[in-house]
């Protein structure tokens, strides 16, 4: 953004201008290196688990093998083992259900927070962040405990309850910087022509702050999909999640590194298909509070 | 507690359509009303939160006092702090501790120059920036489990892992990865899962910049190092608090990459598997209680240490802040 900041010349570029230019491609071909660097280890599982098992597990890697959809079919078919759906489906159910109600928590505090700004706002975001700070493992073994009380264990709801609570903070964050963009304005205007809370939410705030609500929703769903802690301790065969099923899988069966590769690559695809499908919002979602 | 949540609503809504009739209403009433109004909505999040997260913590702090073996029920006793003393005295666990400050420590601090320095390079126009982009978040996108489960098995693995077969290729030595630097090991995969996050923190941060300002500096002369030490560093310092801040609170709890790759073995076992062991395995609800109330104000310490050193390093620059 930067580099072509300063005007360039039609007649040959002066002596710096041109060094500068040979530094900017440098430097772009840095970023290609790393890049590559960093998504290099995901492509080697991608190429994994299309390999057949024998071809996944030599030393040196061979990079010339033979192609195959054995992985996934074994992974589907679990070869002898638990289907993988049930997981998949309980994953999606948890990550949308706490994403759907965190907005529905998150948007009017956020709006109280920014829009109509009650007192002391400040002392309420960090009350908020500082939930945060609270580690899941300090109040895991109370819900565990009242879980199993009132027989609530192994059941999808707790999860969606426990992902709420953990996702909320950060929603409340984010979207109170995005809400801080709508201008009071347009809100006081639809009051007067008499709009009533919710009215003005969906009509007024929703359309402008949208992307970032959505960048936060993604953020959530991200969170929500990839939790194993909580999975792992609360859940057993009914509610186990997709990274919970994903652990099981290698201890129950020995290793088969095609197959493991391919659970990866599958249990990864729903946050792997929309964060990149939505990486400028996502820049925009991570940084929060911080512009205000 | 429910009261005031089902109470208020209607008064914030009244103010619009009442608006006519309440002009001759009494100051004091109508600003209470308003003020009602508009905390609100504000309280659902708020009384969610503190059912879900305070009172199961303050059980943690009940339970922590207790001699509780959940094998033996009926020898649960008040044990006043001894869970403590255990916890502090007890050379596993007070290794644990030590693993995690080593472990949050080094994945941030790593991560968040990485990710600053990945920031800068994106911020350039190049060709191919998009797809550079995508390329670096991925590992931010996959499924940490799986991501743990990647470099054990497909890198790490000391048989056929991607780095040992690059090694046998270039002829070089076959080490053992997770058991001849465990520790090391899982921050790597760590450093590699969360530099991406840094850096879109860091980009967001970058591209918020005002560039005529940048440009009007250019102008009087100033180099690219002046440019970046004296304008976008500090302008980056909220970001770089805020990622640090996110990622200590993030990492201090990790529990995947520990319990995936390692299964806590070989000094590798952060508070937070420990707790998970002593409360799953060994059904210790005293003992696990109190090492979570010390995770508690272990993270507290550690987020306000790193804002307090962020914050101080950039102090000079800003000079209204």
């Amino acid at each position: 953004m930067t580099a072509v900041s300063t005007p360039v010349t039609i007649t040959g570029l002066p002596e710096p201008a041109r060094r500068a230019k040979r530094r900017g491609a440098a430097l772009g071909l840095l970023a290609w290196f790393v890049g590559i660097v960093f998504v290099l280890p995901v492509l080697w599982m991608l190429l994994t688990s299309f390999h057949s098992e024998a071809d996944a597990a030599t030393n040196p890697p061979s990079l010339t093998a033979s192609l195959t959809l054995d992985g996934y079919k074994e992974f589907f078919g679990s070869g002898g083992g638990a289907s993988p759906w049930p997981s998949l489906l309980n994953s999606m159910g948890t990550s949308l259900f706490s994403t759907g109600f965190v907005l529905l928590l998150a948007l009017p505090a956020a709006y109280a927070l920014s829009i109509r700004r009650v007192r002391k706002w400040t002392d309420v975001m960090f009350f908020f962040l500082s939930t945060k700070m609270l580690p899941v493992v300090a109040g895991l073994l109370p819900v565990f405990l009242f879980a199993k009380d009132i027989s609530f264990l192994d059941n999808v709801w707790l999860l969606v309850i426990l992902y709420t609570s953990m996702n909320l903070p950060i929603a409340v964050w984010m979207m109170q910087s995005f809400l801080a963009d709508v201008p009071v304005s347009i809100i006081e205007a639809a009051q007067m022509d008499g709009a009533r809370l919710p009215t003005i939410l969906w009509r007024v705030v929703a359309p402008i702050a949208g992307p970032g609500i959505a960048a936060t929703s993604l953020i959530c769903f991200i969170f929500s999909w990839n939790e194993m802690l909580f999975a792992q301790v609360l859940t057993g065969v009914v509610a186990q999640t997709a990274p919970a099923f994903l652990t099981t899988f290698v201890t129950s069966q020995g290793l088969f590194l095609a197959k493991v590769c391919a659970a990866s690559i599958v249990i990864s695809l729903p946050v792997l298909a929309a964060g990149f499908a939505a990486q400028d919002k996502l820049v925009q979602g991570l940084s929060l509070g911080a512009v205000k | 507690m429910s009261n005031p949540t089902t109470a208020v609503p209607v008064s914030g809504q009244r103010p619009p359509t009442a608006a006519p009739a309440s002009v001759g209403r009494p100051m004091a009433t109508r600003n209470r009303a308003r003020e009602w109004a508009t905390r609100a909505p504000l309280l659902p999040a708020l009384i969610f939160l503190i059912v879900v997260t305070q009172l199961p913590f303050v059980a943690t702090l009940v339970i922590s006092l207790f001699d509780w073996n959940s094998f033996r029920p009926d020898r649960r006793a008040f044990a006043g702090l001894d869970n403590y003393k255990t916890v502090l005295s007890d050379a596993s666990l007070r290794e644990s501790i030590l693993t995690t400050v080593l472990l949050t420590a080094s994945v941030v601090i790593v991560s968040v120059v990485l990710g600053l320095l990945l920031a800068l390079l994106l911020d350039r126009k190049f060709r191919g920036r998009g797809l550079v982009r995508t390329m670096l978040i991925a590992p931010f996108l996959l499924v940490p489990v799986a991501s743990a489960l990647l470099w054990k098995h497909a890198l790490y693995n000391p048989e056929y892992g991607l780095f040992n077969g690059v090694l046998n290729w270039l002829g070089g030595p076959q080490p053992e990865w997770l058991t001849d630097t465990p520790l090391i090991a899982v921050e790597a995969s760590l450093i590699w899962q969360w530099t991406p996050f840094m850096m879109l923190i860091l980009l967001a941060g970058l591209q918020s910049r005002p560039l005529d300002m940048i440009e009007a500096a250019r102008l009087d002369g100033a180099g690219n190092w002046q440019i970046f030490r004296f304008l976008t560093l500090p302008h980056l310092r909220r970001y770089l608090e805020l990622g640090t801040l996110l990622g200590s609170i993030y990492i201090v709890q990790n529990f995947d990459a520990v319990f995936t790759m390692t299964r806590g073995g070989l000094n590798t076992a952060n508070l937070p598997y420990t707790i998970y062991e002593t409360f799953y395995n060994a059904h210790e609800y005293g003992l696990a209680s109190a090492a979570g109330v010390v995770v508690v104000i272990g993270t507290i310490i550690i987020a306000t240490f790193a804002l307090r050193v962020v914050s101080s390093l950039f102090r000079e620059e800003v000079s209204h802040a």
